[in-house]
């Protein structure tokens, strides 16, 4: 049985092997100058006055593959969640405080805000600039931890009422789906950007329905992010296995 | 000078990926990861695509690490709660 899937495993690498190697061998030149998608891409992120291609490209000509990402971000938080809740074994002990050296507590209160403004200004200006509602939403869900670190756990459960983080996570990822059926309903395709004015090129508020897709996103993986966290955080600090068992 | 650049950014993400590879202790790996998260946002960058670098930053440097270190102090906390009954 062993040998059987020894040999499984080397044919599947070997097949895999060649196939990245034929890949490889007909690929463009590094660093060369001629780019034919990139050159399309930006033709058609300019057509729709969205200054940064890549949100262009993500929430706007392959918005469709955002939503399969954003659906397997959200099933696998779902599935930590189901893996990491309390068993029947376990019960919770609350946390003493514990002491914080001065400079860690100085040092995180006052990057917090700082980071925290950083990643709603990431997600804000996705459409514009590099960025978007990914790399925003885990900036700013990081940097509520900081609070851990400056303060101590108590502190951190204070401000992240985790019901809210749970149910704004769902309503992203149902914002997501309903800016995509809208247009479907107008009589268009699904996710099509045509539904809203294209607006003013390197605005807040230009580029269809970029913006709003982003903050979606944005919404969905910041909470996602903090839900995640807290599951990790609750089995590290707080949740304990009962001894007499 | 910028094809200096990548080969310096691939060069120092290739040997801080091998120090991650050769550190053994969990908690330990877990910051060199980190520091190899930020030069690899750095290589990104330098390769123009700021976007990627940006992710790889918040995931590769803040998020990964401070997961593996949580779960880390969750198997060290069930190790020592398993000795002390006998």
């Amino acid at each position: 049985m062993n040998r059987l899937r020894l040999w499984l495993l080397a044919v599947g690498g070997a097949g895999l092997a060649a196939l990245l190697v034929a890949a490889c061998l007909d690929l463009p030149g590094f660093g060369g100058d001629r780019h034919p998608y990139g050159d399309r891409a930006v033709h058609a992120s300019l057509l729709r006055h969205t200054a940064n291609t890549v949100a262009s490209v993500n929430f706007d000509q392959r918005a469709y593959d955002t939503l399969g990402e954003m659906s397997i971000l959200f099933a696998a938080v779902l599935g930590c969640v189901v893996l990491l809740r309390q068993a029947r074994d376990e019960h919770r002990a609350p946390p003493e405080p514990a002491g914080v050296a001065r400079p860690v507590r100085r040092y995180a209160l006052l990057v917090l805000p700082v980071a925290l403004v950083t990643g709603l200004y990431v997600i804000a200006h996705g459409q514009l600039s590099p960025g978007g509602g990914f790399q925003g939403g885990v900036v700013a869900a990081t940097a509520l931890h900081l609070l851990y670190l400056g303060a101590d756990y108590g502190a951190l459960e204070r401000v992240r009422p985790l019901g809210v983080y749970e149910t704004t996570d769902a309503l992203a990822t149902g914002a997501y789906l309903v800016l995509g059926l809208a247009p479907v309903l107008a009589g268009t395709a699904f996710l099509a950007n045509t539904l809203l004015p294209y607006g003013t090129f390197n605005t807040l508020s230009s580029g269809g329905t970029v913006p709003l897709l982003n903050a979606a996103i944005g919404m969905e993986v910041a909470s996602a992010a903090v839900v995640l966290l807290a599951h990790f955080l609750d089995q590290a600090v707080e949740i304990e296995e009962e001894h007499g068992s | 000078m910028a094809d200096a650049l990548i080969v310096v950014a691939l060069l120092l993400v290739a040997a801080s990926a091998t120090a991650a590879v050769a550190q053994r202790d969990p908690a330990r790996q877990a910051l060199v990861l980190s520091f190899m998260g930020v030069l690899l946002a750095a290589l990104f960058t330098v390769l123009q695509a700021p976007d990627v670098g940006l992710s790889q930053l918040a995931v590769g440097s803040a998020l990964t690490p401070l997961l593996i270190m949580l779960s880390v102090r969750k198997v060290r906390r069930r190790g020592r709660a398993r000795k002390e009954p006998e």
